[in-house]
């Protein structure tokens, strides 16, 4: 026999002037397994708590219900109150008879008693069968993992380093420094990127906190928050990190030319390369898709050259498992390929470029040493027409999102060709002028009213080549009528999508995506750098398009939330999780498959049956991943999965409760 | 019909998800929005934890009309608890049909917890519907709660006996 304890509040007169308190204590004394009954000003307050103590010790009370106020106001005051009884915090229910009761029937004490009442039989029908719940914990390893080696991956770990944490750069590249070291000037300051990159960079590389690992890749994963095990695969770089001191020897004699990646096919690189100059680490790789020696077993010159005896060609991939307590993905994105708009002719006339072989020619250390030279002739142009929205807010041929910072970088391009080249005009083909940012609204009004871009409101129809010139056909909507630019370059606003093998990276760590392929955060608003998996966050543009300084934000606050959760010693679990009767368990899996947090598989028991021992399998449910939504109780065939602290059991004695009498 | 209906007080049990349409309750108490005493809210972690047996267990047992609420779609404090929801309702809605109850009684709807006014809203429409409709005598059976206690106890016994 159970002895519940019920405590009806009065909660001065906001519950007592339309339900008739006494009359529902009253009332519950006849229910089944109540023990004890009353009613009172303010259960919350000291004496009010003081008489719930009083009782449990008293009366035996093993359980507790309070009508009151809503759980999601005064449950852990009242938990604590009957654990400092004696009693498991867990052994207590709450009636919500002030908000969805007292509070919306204000006119009708009849209605609201008797409804009150049915309230409070619901409560005391499921504390009749809750159990005592203990929280659980699990250690935490103090180590992150941050996968990219971008901006927001270098900022991400500098800022974890700062608080103390070690942390790993996994990156696939033989560099870091991504996207942002491709890029010549940021807007809206001018600052040049390297320059503000490079340091960061440094810092990286040289912090006592960081490693990396570059021209390495995420492999599997396995664990949970706290403790994930990840493998991870660092590609044969056939030159040995430990000999070799970057003196550039072996790419100086190599004898092999291929496209480079880093200036975008517009300059060459050699077999055994650094992608950039300023490369961290400086140490070269060899590129075993071209390298004469792996192609076709000659050559050798790298390793005759090299003073340091570094080049090894017989390096073999290696895979390493290491243990963190938490990951960031600041894996960031891809440019949209512009040939999917075959009326501008991008891949077909040499001087339709993109935005970011833009950047690269007029970088100083670019493949034109920045002089701004067109790529057919190697001219320079006087008229240089911009096209925004390339793949952007285009639901047909590219993506319905806007990418955010083209306006900018168009801007700052434009402003940069006026600069470089006093005889020049640009022309910018627009269908929106968005400059939400600090300082951004000015900047493009620089750009028109200092700098004299002319801004044409309006998609282009066609680009035509005629002799030397590109002859652009659109539309001024503004005007209402069809415009036609001669252009002796043509730059495409290219839209930021996500990287071709997003999707993959995320099915493989376990967290969700969303239709464009960008990795979906916990809240739109309110968490915008944790996943729905605990323990894994996001940096970057790897969320959705974004510029650096949202970038650097995002990834401070990613770091954030990494060192607040490797701060502590162990991890608390709530109680409320699902649980398995093995027993009972068929091992179907399709509990597997519907939880969001991949907390439930299926593993091997064994049994013994008849006399025999077998094996068979049954669904087991890690309780640190499990948040206790209780999916997995719904689609269980056999009912032999339950949710603790609201089991098929209780939910069914509420609705019992509530219709019989 | 009419006549019948006018003094008729029917019982509605509504499963509130703790993340959205429990705060969106709590709410329009807060606002002191008022709506008919007819509803009793069952708390439950997600939309996706009522099983189609808690529903039909309410009508067995004599309800007169039955509500699960939980997040908007998209918007599932678990990722996607509500759209298996969805889905499971819509089945469950062409069962009651197929068994003879008239699928208005049973309805999902979605509330936020910030929809303190949409709450009423949809309590005041829903007990409009359920009363038009009438008693639900289709499924009843004659259990007293005694009875019912002493039932699961039975269960609970014979379970520890295996």
């Amino acid at each position: 026999m159970k002895k519940v304890g019920v405590f009806v509040c009065h909660c001065g007169s906001n519950i007592a002037h339309s339900v008739d308190c006494a009359k529902v204590a009253e009332t519950l004394k006849d229910f089944p397994n109540v023990a004890f009954s009353t009613d009172y000003k303010y259960m919350c307050s000291e004496p009010g708590q003081e008489l719930i103590k009083k009782a449990i010790k008293e009366q035996g009370l093993d359980r507790v219900v309070v009508c009151s106020c809503s759980p999601r106001m005064h449950e852990n005051t009242f938990r604590n109150c009957v654990a400092q009884a004696g009693l498991n915090p867990y052994m207590f229910e709450m009636a919500n008879i002030r908000e969805q009761c007292s509070w919306v029937h204000p006119d009708d004490m009849e209605k609201a008693t008797e409804k009150a009442i049915d309230l409070a039989k619901m409560a005391v029908s499921k504390v009749c069968y809750d159990e005592p719940l203990e929280k659980s914990y699990s250690p935490v390893t103090k180590r992150a993992l941050v996968v990219g080696g971008g901006i927001a991956g270098i900022q991400t770990a500098i800022d974890i380093a700062n608080n103390g944490f070690v942390v790993d750069i996994v990156e696939r590249t033989p560099s870091i420094g991504g996207k942002m070291s491709q890029i010549d000037k940021t807007f809206p300051t001018l600052d040049c990127s390297a320059c503000i990159l490079t340091p960061k960079m440094v810092e990286a590389s040289s912090h006592p906190n960081i490693n990396l690992i570059t021209f390495a890749e995420v492999e599997k994963v396995e664990g949970y928050v706290g403790n994930f095990d990840v493998t991870i695969r660092k590609k044969a770089r056939s030159v040995d990190m430990s000999k070799c001191t970057g003196c550039g020897t072996c790419w100086s004699k190599c004898p092999t030319k291929v496209p480079s990646e880093f200036e975008l096919g517009m300059s060459m690189r050699k077999a055994i390369y650094t992608p950039f100059p300023q490369a961290i680490p400086n140490k070269p790789v060899i590129d075993r898709e071209h390298c004469l020696k792996f192609t076709k077993g000659i050559c050798g010159v790298c390793s005759k050259v090299c003073p340091a005896g570094a080049i090894d060609y017989t390096i073999e991939d290696e895979l390493v498992t290491e243990r963190y307590g938490a990951i960031v993905m600041a894996t960031g994105y891809q440019l949209f390929d512009a040939s999917v708009y075959g009326e501008y002719g991008y891949g077909r006339y040499p001087d339709v470029i993109s935005g970011l072989q833009f950047e690269r020619l007029i970088n100083a250390s670019g493949p034109t040493m920045g002089h701004l030279l067109r790529p057919s002739d190697g001219k320079e142009p006087k008229n240089v027409v911009f096209i925004k929205c390339v793949g952007s807010r285009d639901e047909n041929k590219g993506k319905e999102y806007c990418s955010r910072t083209c306006c900018m970088y168009t801007a700052k391009q434009a402003t940069l060709v006026r600069d470089k080249i006093k005889d020049s005009k640009v022309y910018v083909f627009y269908m929106d002028v968005r400059t939400p940012g600090k300082g951004y609204e000015e900047f493009y009004n620089r750009t028109t009213e200092k700098y004299e871009a002319n801004y044409i409101r309006g998609r282009v129809s066609k680009i035509t080549q005629e002799g030397d010139k590109l002859l652009v056909h659109g539309e001024d909507t503004l005007l209402g009528r069809p415009v036609k630019v001669e252009a002796d370059m043509v730059v495409l606003a290219t839209a930021m999508v996500s990287n071709p093998d997003a999707a993959h990276l995320a099915q493989l760590v376990g967290f969700s995506y969303d239709k464009d392929g960008f990795y979906t955060e916990s809240h739109p608003k309110l968490a915008p750098v944790e996943t729905h998996t605990a323990g894994v966050f996001l940096a970057g543009a790897c969320q959705g398009p974004k510029d650096i300084p949202d970038t650097v934000a995002q990834a401070g606050a990613a770091a954030v939330k990494v060192t607040a959760l490797l701060s502590k010693d162990k991890l608390e679990t709530e109680p409320s999780v699902s649980v398995v009767d093995q027993k009972n368990c068929a091992g179907c899996g399709h509990c597997v498959n519907i939880c969001p947090y991949r907390a439930i598989s299926l593993e091997t028991i064994q049994e013994r049956v008849n006399g025999k021992t077998i094996e068979r399998k049954v669904a087991h449910v890690n309780s640190s991943l499990c948040r206790g939504c209780g999916a997995c109780t719904v689609t269980c065939r056999s009912s032999s999965i339950s949710l603790k602290h609201f089991t098929n059991k209780q939910i069914l004695a509420e609705v019992d409760a509530l219709c019989l009498q | 019909m009419s006549s019948v209906n006018e003094n008729f007080e029917p019982k509605i049990l509504v499963f509130a998800c703790n993340w959205c349409t429990y705060a969106g309750a709590d709410l329009a108490g807060l606002s002191r929005l008022q709506y008919p005493p007819n509803v009793r809210i069952l708390r439950v972690p997600c939309s996706g934890r009522v099983n189609p047996q808690f529903v039909l267990r309410a009508f067995q047992r004599g309800i007169d009309g039955v509500l699960v609420c939980g997040c908007h779609p998209g918007d599932c404090h678990y990722t996607s608890g509500n759209y298996y929801t969805r889905r499971r309702y819509l089945l469950m809605k062409r069962m009651l049909e197929f068994m003879g109850t008239d699928p208005e009684r049973f309805q999902t709807r979605w509330i936020s917890g910030s929809e303190g006014p949409k709450f009423q809203e949809v309590i005041t429409e829903a007990t409009g519907i359920i009363k038009a409709i009438g008693p639900n005598r289709k499924m009843r059976d004659d259990l007293t709660i005694q009875a019912a206690f002493a039932q699961r106890d039975a269960e609970e016994e014979e379970g520890e006996a295996k």
